[in-house]
């Protein structure tokens, strides 16, 4: 059968994909962001996990105004990395598990869970960006990976609660998937950032601290914090971090914490990371 | 109409349902320019381009000027006008710096020393920007 191993959450900034894809991770700037993923670049050599369920959200590229679903599952054999105004990242083809998929999109709507099936879809940075932190600069991803996508532009978004509960169905629907595959869930966005007006720059370290603080132990009380709390104090943009309540959802509630970073900035960005395995059971 | 929750967040444009039918051909030209060929369009002549849409003049106007604050009050969002900047080959930060009255360079060190503070800056009442 299909198993959850291990969770990781990340930010997923633009600017962190251009210093990669450019070649300045070692400038003074980056060098201390890029150190914070040097633990689970390692670890997750050791884990080689055979699909990654990556939740993330589309920034205005797959979908525009005409289409926006609020959870959209990538049932695709491969996704490309889209351009998204400055030409598309140089970076692998992502490659789909359409079976898989399509048994989670059963089990998840059999579950109450409303989801759009998305057939064709090109990938942003919001869901790259992650790849490249954790693998590198690499010919080919070496697993396979479904792009789930939360609607996190349109306000309002799914409630942390909302996103915790799919987590859950989320474990029971890979759980029971028939083929022996290691399966990690990831969740990315955040952490506190607005891009947007004269508050922009906004960074609140005590906000994003007790998240991630409270997401590894605490996370059934984390999912109840309501969408004006993160709006208010962690910026428009910092909403983002419903999504990594899919992930902790997904996970058993005893967790291993492996690994904690949390650095600001990055561009406009505090950038936060947490490496998280399942205990055995 | 009842005030919503997030009237008293300062310096701050949430795009709700409201702003999204407000914006809705904005954000569709901004969205636009993730073609190539789209994106040379709009460079060989920007006017002609906006005028192949549905914008108001004053949604046009404030494309012309680069005013973000004065897009996003038209129902702008900011990953659609991201479009917009990246065809200029601006950064979100670039861009971001620009709706904030700061120089470039002022809120670049801003982001260095650690961001905007929450303090004074959650509620309107409060606000003192720094």
């Amino acid at each position: 059968m299909a198993k959850i191993t291990a969770g990781v959450a990340t930010s997923h900034v633009p600017a962190i994909g251009a210093a990669i894809d450019l070649g300045k991770t070692e400038q003074p700037y980056w060098q201390p962001v890029f150190k914070g993923y040097e633990y689970v670049k390692q670890w997750i050599k050791e884990q080689k996990p055979d699909v990654i369920f990556l939740v993330y959200n589309d920034h205005a590229t797959a979908f525009d105004m005409n289409f926006i679903p609020t959870f959209a599952i990538g049932c695709a054999p491969e996704f490309k990395p889209a351009d998204e105004g400055w030409g598309a990242r140089p970076v692998p083809t992502v490659k789909g598990h359409p079976p898989l998929a399509a048994h989670i999109t059963q089990s998840l709507i059999q579950d109450n869970f409303d989801l759009t099936v998305i057939n064709k879809m090109d990938v942003d940075h919001g869901l790259t960006v992650p790849l490249s932190l954790v693998f590198g600069q690499v010919e080919e991803w070496p697993c396979l990976i479904i792009p789930f996508a939360v609607n996190v532009v349109l306000y309002p978004p799914p409630s942390g609660q909302r996103c915790y509960d799919l987590g859950k169905a989320l474990r029971k629907a890979i759980e029971s998937f028939p083929e022996d595959l290691n399966v990690q869930v990831w969740g990315t966005g955040g952490m506190s950032h607005q891009l947007q007006g004269p508050r922009a720059g906004l960074i609140n370290q005590a906000f994003d601290n007790d998240f991630l603080e409270r997401i590894v132990d605490k996370a059934d009380e984390l999912a109840q914090v309501p969408h004006i709390n993160y709006v208010r104090e962690a910026g428009s943009e910092g909403i983002e971090l419903v999504m990594w309540l899919i992930m902790r959802g997904a996970l058993n509630d005893d967790v291993e914490l492996k690994h904690r970073f949390y650095h600001v900035p990055a561009s406009n960005t505090a950038v936060g990371h947490l490496v998280l395995e399942n205990k055995g059971d | 109409m009842s005030k919503k929750p997030y009237h008293d967040i300062p310096g701050t444009t949430i795009f709700d349902p409201a702003m999204a039918l407000m914006g809705y051909h904005l954000n569709q030209f901004a969205i636009s320019l993730m073609k190539a060929e789209n994106r040379d369009k709009f460079k060989a002549n920007e006017r002609a381009y906006l005028d192949e849409w549905e914008m108001s003049e004053e949604q046009k106007q404030a494309v012309l000027a680069r005013d973000y604050n004065w897009m996003m009050s038209l129902g702008g969002n900011v990953y659609f006008l991201a479009k917009i900047f990246s065809t200029d080959g601006l950064s979100f930060q670039v861009a971001a710096a620009s709706m904030t009255g700061m120089t470039q360079e002022e809120y670049a060190q801003m982001m260095l020393d650690g961001g905007r503070k929450p303090e004074g800056n959650l509620y309107k009442q409060e606000q003192h920007n720094g």
